[in-house]
């Protein structure tokens, strides 16, 4: 049967609610072994500890503050580098990980009040493929259908289908870890559609894929999004949040730093094409040379790299070289940038993603 | 998965039904997680079974075989033994039935991941894993039971009369061992599980009543009291109380009481010990 948007999905379409909703949602993980609201006392007769040393970390903000709301049927993307704290957010939406503030809704669900009513409506892709290795693939596929209630014919039905469409029907009696990396990915994914889920949750889903498998991947994506799904994903990957989401929320450090279409937000990216030079030393004499150079509309350095955005990256190469040697450096490394979602978050956290 | 591929995939990646999502009963999810459960015990039956009754016996050779025809053990010794080693057999093949599963779901692959995605309290789970360790664990009994009648020969004193209280015993026992395997799964790092057996299951064996009548230790009266902690005390007495009535035993209202209450306590410790795994 052919999806459409009316026979769908009556009951979330019909309601204004969007997919997903936080509010001010915060996670702090207490560090292990580290005991809360008891600091080291200096032991008698130690000079006691100078004032300005910081506290040893007794604990991890992983999200501070997140709002975020996502539409029905929205394509959207979750962009930033390891540490983000994009995996907590998922977490929460998918109620495996407490907030310890704010709140959290998916199609207005409450993830901690009513978090069994979230798990009926959501699919999830780990991060890591984790099938259950006692069960062969199909198995894999029907068990998960029957944990979410639907009959075993029609589980059955749908393995059947899911397994030609992910193209490992030839597999589907194999031993899970009888699989390929890009199959366990494709298996993943085909797990958590079997019990069609209003929103899919997909966690770095393209990671230690050949471009190849994950160009394919990218399709399929496209695919159940244009079945009226609405699809979270998180990615390290400038390229797959340009290419598949509607709307991409960049965040670094547990804070979101911009949220709007990768069109929108490449606008705001600073002009030029970036040249990233990374030198033997200090950039700061460097930059303050490159400031000076035609067509450099923006330079600036962090220890030993350099950052200037040229109106046109070619011709102003040869002279960023020269001003490095001119204060004495040579040059280690060049990385050019057009403008796109990768320059923005530069500008904005001074890291590269990848 | 090739570009042309995704692109003859049709117009729907998988056929959609109209369904409310609402509806899912938890007793449904609950017999397809017991059914997974089943269908891997089913697998590895024979390898549970060396796993779980093959020391059980071993003992019944050694102890209900060789010294008695050695003349080392009294004959009448094996009618004390046989309820002992069917109590030390339910209580490990229940304990490993459930903490083994568990140390490897949570471990480095994670995979009972799926699991709680299912739209169901976490509880229930845990819930499962315990009626599934309590199947796995009669299913040994029923194993023991006739091929350590065999080895041991005629027993005298045996009675198969009250064949509904030792069922009784056995679930009862089986619920508290399966619920301190779920325990000890979740809250045990899986590298310590050499150190499991050293510390807490020999001395449980050894100190279980299983191949004494409590009513013995009256001789070292801080052992008698101090095995009282012993869940299989309980376990192996009951199971006395049904098999060999005559024979010394506590009553089984007694042991059935103990066993109910370390059930609950076991379970409550076990749920609580899960949950902590399972929700950051």
């Amino acid at each position: 049967m052919t999806l459409t948007e009316t026979e769908a999905r009556p009951a979330s379409r019909a309601s204004s609610e969007p997919a997903i909703r936080t509010r001010a949602l915060r996670k702090v993980y207490p560090l292990p072994g580290v005991k809360r609201g008891k600091p080291a006392r200096p032991t008698p007769g130690s000079a006691p500890a100078p004032s300005t040393a910081p506290a040893p970390p007794t604990e991890v903000v992983a999200l501070q503050g997140l709002d975020l709301e996502i539409a029905q049927g929205e394509f959207f993307g979750l962009l930033g580098p390891n540490g983000a704290g994009k995996t907590t957010t998922i977490g929460i939406l998918t109620t495996r990980v407490r907030p310890t503030d704010g709140q959290a809704f998916v199609s207005g669900c409450d993830v901690v009040k009513d978090s069994v009513a979230v798990r009926r409506r959501i699919g999830v892709m780990p991060q890591r493929p984790n099938p259950d290795r006692q069960l062969s693939v199909r198995e894999n596929l029907v068990f998960h259908a029957c944990y979410f209630g639907v009959p075993a014919a029609v589980a059955n039905a749908r393995a059947t289908e899911l397994l030609g469409t992910f193209e490992i029907a030839d597999r589907a009696a194999s031993k899970v870890e009888q699989l390929s990396g890009g199959q366990q990915q494709r298996l993943m994914i085909a797990r958590a559609l079997i019990h069609d889920p209003e929103v899919m949750f997909l966690d770095e889903p393209t990671v230690g894929l050949d471009p190849l498998a994950r160009h394919a991947l990218w399709s399929t994506l496209r695919r159940i999004h244009s079945e009226g799904r609405t699809i979270v994903m998180t990615t390290h990957y400038m390229e797959e949040a340009d290419q598949l989401c509607e709307r991409v929320a960049i965040v670094d450090r547990g804070r979101l730093l911009a949220l709007d279409t990768p069109a929108n937000l490449k606008a705001q990216a600073p002009g030029g094409t970036l040249i990233e030079l990374t030198l033997d030393g200090d950039a700061t004499g460097a930059c303050d040379l490159a400031r000076a150079l035609p067509g450099i509309l923006r330079c600036e350095s962090q220890q030993a790299v350099l950052r200037a955005f040229a109106e046109r990256g070619g011709e102003s190469i040869a002279g960023l070289i020269r001003a490095a040697e001119n204060a004495g450096r040579s040059v280690r490394d060049v990385h050019f940038a057009p403008p796109s979602l990768e320059t923005l978050f530069i500008s904005m956290t001074g890291r590269r993603l990848e | 998965m090739s570009d042309t591929a995704a692109a003859r995939l049709g117009p729907a990646v998988v056929s959609v039904t109209t369904r409310d999502a609402r509806a899912v009963s938890s007793v449904s999810v609950f017999m397809a997680l017991l059914r997974r459960d089943m269908v891997v015990a089913r697998r590895e039956l024979i390898s549970f079974l060396v796993r779980t009754a093959l020391q059980p016996l071993l003992g019944v050779m050694v102890f209900g075989f060789l010294l008695p025809h050695m003349g080392f053990a009294a004959r009448g010794y094996t009618a004390t033994l046989l309820p002992g080693i069917l109590a030390i057999s339910l209580a490990f093949a229940s304990l490993q039935a459930v903490a083994f599963p568990m140390m490897a779901d949570f471990g480095y692959t994670k995979e009972i991941e799926d699991r709680l995605l299912a739209p169901v309290p976490i509880g229930l789970i845990a819930f499962e894993k315990v009626i599934s360790g309590i199947i796995q664990g009669l299913i040994v009994v029923a194993f023991v039971l006739p091929v350590a009648r065999l080895i041991m020969g005629p027993i005298a004193g045996l009675s198969l009369q009250n064949l509904g209280g030792m069922v009784g015993v056995a679930l009862l026992g089986a619920a508290a061992f399966a619920s301190l395997g779920l325990w000890l799964g979740t809250a045990i790092p899986p590298q310590q599980i050499g150190l499991m057996f050293a510390v807490i299951l020999a001395p449980m064996i050894f100190f279980g009543c299983a191949y004494y009548p409590w009513a013995g230790l009256r001789t070292v009266p801080v052992m008698q009291i101090a095995v009282l902690i012993n869940p299989l005390v309980y376990l192996a007495e009951g199971m006395r109380g049904a098999l060999t009535p005559k024979l010394p035993h506590m009553p089984l209202a007694v042991t059935c009481s103990m066993l109910v209450a370390m059930a609950v306590l076991l379970w409550w410790a076990g749920l609580k010990s899960f949950i902590k795994r399972a929700m950051s």
